[in-house]
């Protein structure tokens, strides 16, 4: 494999290969296309990235620490582990990166109602955040199943001045969150602008949602150069739609000697057939505007994706990373509900720090990759989101009652 | 097109567009029903067909959706529907309707072939615009059926040109910015775009989204060369019955063809 050209991708039809394009209704064709004009223009606009880089400072609390994870690192017994802490951002998880980037392109496009959908929150609380700063209007769709169990960051929204929309049809999940935000922008189509959270749907949110998350790559190369004058031999991190992942590798991918590793949530196993893992048990086909791969039945129906982390619950994956897995650039593996759960708490311990479900299950790859590779071995991974929005599921998965002994 | 589209739209009245999905409530009484719509005044049978995440769609046509999937229903059965309503009727158009990943899935090659099988006439996607239908549509081509393109009031004067010039058969113009089954849309502004539409394509303008009673019907058929109603057939059908469906069918007919009393 020759070197990849980061700039090349992807094509003018939004296509990283044979993933990617515009799988979309007519009405939403004309919104995309003006979209796609408003991005490449601030894009290229000295303005627009100056007032970026401000909040991403300012507000955001850019850049985010690269962090030695020593106890760990003694812990495996082999490379050294090093977390980018986008956990540490404002808000909690890297997902404030994406739409400070948005929303900023949605006031200079002059769209002041905004629309999100969310799994874990995270982003629906990212979105509520920046709209609630920017002075704009924040409707957020989050599946009825992922309200239940992500309690704190729904209530997190209705105090930042965001709706909070439950949506009960197919899974009530994720990706029945994103076909109602889809059919708002659909009938809201003049004064709407949707920001996706993750590097998915129909171009050019891939690869603008990975252009805003990719300040993470180029942090972390900084950072590791400065720290141990050499690039890592792996950066490792979790997958679901995949903008952390694709945010973390964008910087590495001409790399060639810089491993790629992703980590799909694997549920109750990939053979259990519950799980959220679309690369690894997947075949290609159309979602939500993109070709990529996908988790589904004989007739081409989406299949239920399982995981206990809502922000992995997913039936399908960006399609760079589709593109980036069959070309061989990167490695895609998995982890389950179990080993996230038990990683959580040796993380706790061993670190101080409470990591989120979904960064939970790159940490056991990211161990036995340390062992791998021995004690010479250097690995970044992206520690992209805080574990207070899980104790509450985490609770309930040990068996412990956390809201009994409160009063009332 | 096909000799049945290609007859359809030669009659000097305006066509009635039926949508059913396909599978629902099974597909026994879906096939019933199907059968029975040409003798209630359906021009073109608009057959369903189920996908997990219909985006395009209000709850009336998904949750048909989803009755239909648990009664087995599929892109394969609803295929095997129409073959089996060309048993009986060979000059009623069928025009298949849903989303592109079961179609993908199965192939596109192997679709074509199936739905000439099948005795298909054409097929709208929602989510296969211009810009991604090439492959299917040369397919398509080759065989005589049309995809058909739809055209939206987001549909601006610089990109009409490119919707309408690659489409086969007719033109699909919904007549809102919304999920099927919304709320009526006003009448001037359907006349104006419908006008513009047929102008920039030189094919028949067929009206959909929005349409429910016969009044409407009859007022976008004074503008356009079809009136297609789905989701007020599919809750009646769900609500009272075939019985009832197909009464409601024969008066929306009636209402689309001027011969309402």
């Amino acid at each position: 494999m020759g070197k990849i050209d980061n700039q090349i991708f992807p094509d003018e039809r939004g296509r990283f290969g044979e993933f990617g394009g515009r799988f979309v209704a007519e009405t939403l064709m004309p919104p995309i296309l003006s979209l796609e004009k408003a991005y490449a223009e601030a894009k290229v606009d000295p303005a627009f990235q100056a007032e970026l880089a401000d909040f991403m400072e300012h507000y955001v609390g850019r850049p985010s620490p690269l962090y030695f994870a020593e106890r760990l690192t003694e812990e495996a017994g082999g490379a050294k582990i090093y977390f980018k802490r986008d956990e540490l951002n404002h808000t909690g998880a890297h997902k404030i990166n994406n739409c400070m980037g948005q929303l900023l392109l949605a006031k200079r496009m002059g769209k002041k109602r905004i629309i999100a959908e969310t799994g874990a929150g995270q982003h629906g609380v990212a979105t509520a955040t920046v709209a609630a700063r920017l002075g704009m209007e924040c409707i957020v769709y989050m599946g009825a199943v992922d309200i239940v169990r992500q309690k704190p960051n729904v209530f997190r929204m209705r105090l930042l001045g965001a709706e909070v929309r439950a949506v009960h049809s197919g899974t009530a999940t994720l990706k029945d969150a994103m076909n109602e935000a889809l059919r708002d922008w659909v009938t809201n189509v003049a004064d709407t602008f949707y920001c996706i959270g993750t590097v998915a749907g129909p171009h050019p949110y891939p690869a603008m949602v990975r252009d805003f998350q990719a300040v993470i790559g180029h942090e972390a190369k900084e950072q590791i150069m400065e720290r141990e004058d050499r690039l890592p031999d792996a950066v490792v991190a979790c997958i679901g739609g995949g903008s952390n992942a694709m945010g973390l590798f964008h910087a590495f991918v001409p790399d060639e000697s810089v491993r790629l590793i992703g980590v799909e949530a694997a549920g109750k196993g990939v053979k259990s057939g519950l799980h959220a893992a679309s690369l690894t048990g997947g075949k290609p086909g159309i979602l939500h505007g993109n070709r990529t791969y996908l988790l589904q039945d004989e007739e081409g129906q989406i299949a239920d994706a399982h995981s206990i982390s809502a922000g992995l619950d997913y039936p399908g994956i960006g399609p760079e990373h589709a593109y980036l897995h069959d070309i061989g650039r990167a490695e895609y593996v998995s982890a389950t509900d179990d080993e996230a759960l038990e990683w959580f708490q040796r993380c706790a311990k061993l670190e101080g720090i409470l990591p989120a479900l979904e960064p939970s299950h790159a940490i056991p790859r990211t161990v036995e990759l340390a062992q791998e590779l021995g004690e010479d071995g250097l690995i970044i991974m992206n520690m992209c989101g805080r574990g207070d929005k899980d104790v509450f599921t985490i609770a309930d998965a040990l068996g412990e009652d956390i809201a009994a002994g409160t009063e009332g | 097109m096909t000799t049945r589209l290609q007859n359809t739209f030669a009659k000097p009245r305006p066509a009635f567009v039926a949508y059913i999905m396909g599978g629902d409530p099974d597909l026994a009484a879906s096939q019933t029903v199907m059968n029975a719509l040409p003798g209630a005044g359906v021009d073109i049978i608009e057959l369903g067909f189920p996908f997990t995440d219909p985006m395009a769609d209000g709850p009336t046509i998904e949750e048909a959706g989803i009755r239909a999937r648990k009664a087995g229903s599929s892109l394969r059965a609803v295929l095997g529907m129409a073959k089996a309503f060309r048993k009986t009727n060979t000059s009623t158009p069928i025009i298949l309707m849903g989303y592109t990943n079961p179609v993908y899935h199965m192939g596109y090659a192997t679709f074509v072939e199936a739905a000439v099988q099948a005795g298909i006439d054409g097929m709208i996607l929602v989510d296969l615009p211009p810009e991604e239908d090439g492959e299917l549509r040369a397919l398509m081509d080759a065989q005589g059926l049309s995809l058909i393109r739809l055209a939206t009031p987001t549909t601006d004067a610089e990109r009409l040109p490119k919707v309408v010039s690659g489409s086969s058969g007719f033109v699909y113009y919904v007549s809102m910015t919304g999920v099927t089954g919304s709320a009526l849309s006003s009448g001037g502004s359907v006349t104006e775009q419908v006008a513009r539409v047929k102008e920039a394509s030189g094919l028949p303008v067929v009206v959909g989204f929005g349409v429910k009673t016969p009044e409407r019907a009859a007022e976008i058929a004074s503008v356009a060369d079809g009136v297609v109603v789905g989701s007020a057939i599919v809750e009646t059908l769900h609500e009272n019955g075939a019985d009832a469906a197909l009464s409601l069918v024969k008066t929306l007919a009636d209402a689309t063809h001027g011969t309402a009393d």
